[in-house]
C-alpha cells in the first residue's frame, strides 16, 4: 500500500548549511491526501520541503515521486515532474507584474486545469491587480499570487510553507477555505504550519518534526492535544 | 567655428554614440540577468570581427552579409562559454567570474595575435562606405554611420521588447530577481544564463563588425572598447537599456567635442564626463525605477 503512494519519503538525513537539520525522517502522501507538517521553529520542516522540491538533496535516503526517484534531481526537473513550493515568505518576483509572475508559474507548460483564468476564479482579487507589480500586492494578496502561480504548473503534490506566516487570521482563514477547491482536482498537499490548529483542520494525516526527526504521526482526528505537544515541545 | 559645424560634430557624436551603446547593451543584459561582469567583452567584439574577416574572405561576401554567420556563430560561442564555463563560477561571491573573464580576456588576445598576428585590418564594405546623404547645406552624414544608428536603435528597442513582451525575457527578469524561486518554476537556469550571453554576443557580433568597418583593428582593441562599454551602462544607469542608448550618445557626444578642441582630447574627455556623472549621480542618469 506504501508503494502505492503519490510521494515517498525514505529515511533522509539533510542538512542546512552545515548543520544537519534532518535525520532519518520518512514521510508518505497518497494522490488527494493533505498532509500536515507541523514542529517548532528549527525542527527542520523547511529543510524537508526542500528536499523534496530539489532545492537541497538529501545525504542518505530516497525519495520517490510517482515511483520514480527525485533525491538528486534539480529543482527545475521536479516541477516539471509535477511537484510545485509555494516558498515560505511567497518570494514573488518583485520586478514582475502579478500576471507575469503567474505566467512563469506556467512555463513549464504541464497539461491540466490550472490557467490564469482559473487562477483569477480562484482568488478573483488577484485579477483586478493583475497588471501591478508584484510588491503592490498585500501580504495576503502576495500569498494568493504565490499559490496561484505554483498552481500554474499544474502540479500532482502542491508544498505550501508557512502560508499563514505574517498574515491577519481572517487571511489566513480565507486562504484556507480555498485549499479545498484546490484539492478537487486529485491535487495532494503538503502544509508545513506553525498554525497546529489550522493544519490539523485541514489536513488528513499529520507528521510532528522535533529536532529534525518524526517525534509524532498519525491521522488528524486521531491525535491527541497532549500527544501533539509533547511530541512539538519534546517535553 | 559656426554653429553648423558644431550640430556636425554633435551629430558625428550621436552617431558613433549608437555603437557603444551597442558595445554597453550586452554587457548590461548579462550583469542585469547574472551579476557577472565579462571583462572579456571587449576581446569577444574583436573577435567577432576576426570571424567576420575569415568569413569575408572565404566567401567574398560583404561584412554586413557576413552578420548572417557571424551572428549565429557568436551566440553558439556565448552559449557554449556560459554552459561549459562560466556558470561554473557563479555563486554568493563575485570575484571568480571576474577572474575568469579576465583570464579568458587574456586568452582571446592573445590567440588572435597567435592567429593573426598584430598586423591592423579592417572589414571593406565597399560602395557604402563612402556614400553620403546631405542633412542642411552644410551638414552630411555618412550612409554607414547613419545605418550603424538605427541599427543599434533597432537593437536597444528589440531588447527592450524582448525583456517585457516575451517568455525569454520574463524568464530573464524572473531569474535575475530571484535564482532558487525562478528553479522552483521549472527555469533551469543554467539555460537562462546561456541565453542570456548567446544573446549578448549576438549584440556583440553586430558591434564587432560595424566597430571594424570604421576603423582599424587589431587583436589588443578589446579592452578600450570595453571601457566605453562600461562608461556607457554606468552614464545611462543600470538596467535600463534606454539609459544605455544616452549613455552612449553622451559618451560618443563627448568625445567629438574633445577631439574637436584637441585631438588628444577625445578619448580623456569622454572619460572626464564620465567621472563627473558619477560623482554627481553614481546611480546614473535613467537608473531602473524600484526594485
Amino acid at each position: 500500500m506504501r508503494d502505492a503512494s503519490l510521494l515517498n519519503v525514505k529515511g533522509i538525513d539533510a542538512f542546512y548549511g552545515d548543520f544537519q537539520a534532518l535525520f532519518d525522517v520518512s514521510l508518505s502522501v497518497d494522490a488527494g491526501q493533505i498532509v500536515a507538517v507541523i514542529g517548532a521553529n528549527g525542527a527542520g520542516k523547511s529543510t524537508l520541503l526542500k528536499s523534496i522540491a530539489g532545492l537541497t538533496h538529501p545525504h542518505r535516503g530516497e525519495i520517490l515521486f510517482g515511483g520514480a526517484p527525485i533525491t538528486n534531481a534539480p529543482a527545475f526537473d521536479v516541477l516539471n515532474r509535477g511537484i510545485a513550493l509555494v516558498p515560505e515568505g511567497r518570494r514573488l518576483f518583485p520586478s514582475l507584474s502579478v500576471e507575469e509572475n503567474l505566467l512563469i508559474g506556467g512555463q513549464s507548460r504541464r497539461p491540466g486545469p490550472w490557467t490564469l483564468a482559473r487562477v483569477y476564479e480562484l482568488f478573483p482579487v488577484l485579477a483586478e491587480r493583475r497588471h501591478l507589480p508584484a510588491p503592490a500586492l498585500s501580504g495576503g494578496q502576495q500569498q494568493m499570487a504565490a499559490i496561484g502561480r505554483a498552481l500554474m504548473s499544474n502540479p500532482r503534490l502542491l508544498l505550501c510553507d508557512e502560508i499563514s506566516l505574517g498574515l491577519a487570521p481572517i487571511v489566513v482563514r480565507e486562504i484556507y477555505s480555498r485549499l479545498p477547491h484546490v484539492v478537487t482536482e486529485g491535487l495532494s498537499l503538503i502544509i508545513v504550519e506553525q498554525d497546529i490548529m489550522q493544519a490539523l483542520r485541514a489536513a488528513s494525516h499529520v507528521y510532528c518534526l522535533q529536532e529534525g526527526r518524526v517525534a509524532l504521526q498519525g491521522p488528524a482526528h486521531a491525535l491527541t492535544r497532549e500527544a501533539i505537544s509533547a511530541a512539538y515541545f519534546g517535553v | 567655428m559656426t554653429a553648423m559645424q558644431w550640430f556636425n560634430v554633435v551629430l558625428q557624436g550621436v552617431l558613433i554614440g549608437g555603437l557603444y551603446a551597442m558595445f554597453a547593451s550586452g554587457l548590461s543584459l548579462i550583469f542585469g540577468v547574472m551579476r557577472l561582469v565579462n571583462i572579456a567583452h571587449g576581446d569577444l567584439i574583436v573577435l567577432a570581427a576576426y570571424i567576420s574577416l575569415m568569413v569575408t574572405q572565404a566567401l567574398g561576401v560583404d561584412p554586413l552579409t557576413s552578420l548572417l554567420l557571424v551572428v549565429p556563430i557568436m551566440a553558439l560561442i556565448g552559449y557554449a562559454l556560459q554552459r561549459g564555463l562560466l556558470n561554473r563560477t557563479l555563486g554568493e561571491d563575485l570575484l571568480p567570474p571576474l577572474l575568469v573573464t579576465f583570464g579568458l580576456s587574456i586568452i582571446i588576445q592573445n590567440g588572435l595575435l597567435e592567429l593573426f598576428t598584430a598586423d591592423s585590418r579592417r572589414l571593406q564594405a565597399g560602395a557604402i562606405e563612402i556614400q553620403t546623404i546631405q542633412l542642411t547645406q552644410s551638414v552630411w552624414v555618412g550612409a554607414l554611420p547613419l545605418i550603424q544608428f538605427v541599427v543599434a536603435v533597432a537593437v536597444i528597442a528589440g531588447l527592450q521588447a524582448l525583456f517585457y513582451k516575451t517568455a525569454l525575457g520574463r524568464a530573464f527578469r524572473a531569474t535575475s530577481d530571484d535564482q532558487s524561486v525562478a528553479q522552483l518554476m521549472g527555469l533551469d537556469t543554467r539555460h537562462v544564463f546561456a541565453m542570456a550571453m548567446a544573446l549578448s554576443l549576438a549584440i556583440v557580433a553586430i558591434a564587432g563588425v560595424f566597430l571594424a568597418i570604421r576603423t582599424n583593428f587589431d587583436p589588443a582593441i578589446g579592452p578600450a572598447r570595453l571601457i566605453f562599454g562600461f562608461e556607457a551602462v554606468i552614464i545611462g544607469g543600470l538596467g535600463s537599456m534606454w539609459g544605455t542608448l544616452a549613455g552612449g550618445i553622451i559618451l560618443g557626444i563627448s568625445q567629438a567635442i574633445g577631439a574637436q578642441i584637441d585631438p588628444g582630447w577625445q578619448l580623456l574627455a569622454g572619460h572626464i564626463v564620465f567621472l563627473a556623472i558619477l560623482a554627481v549621480r553614481p546611480q546614473g542618469l535613467f537608473p531602473k525605477v524600484s526594485g
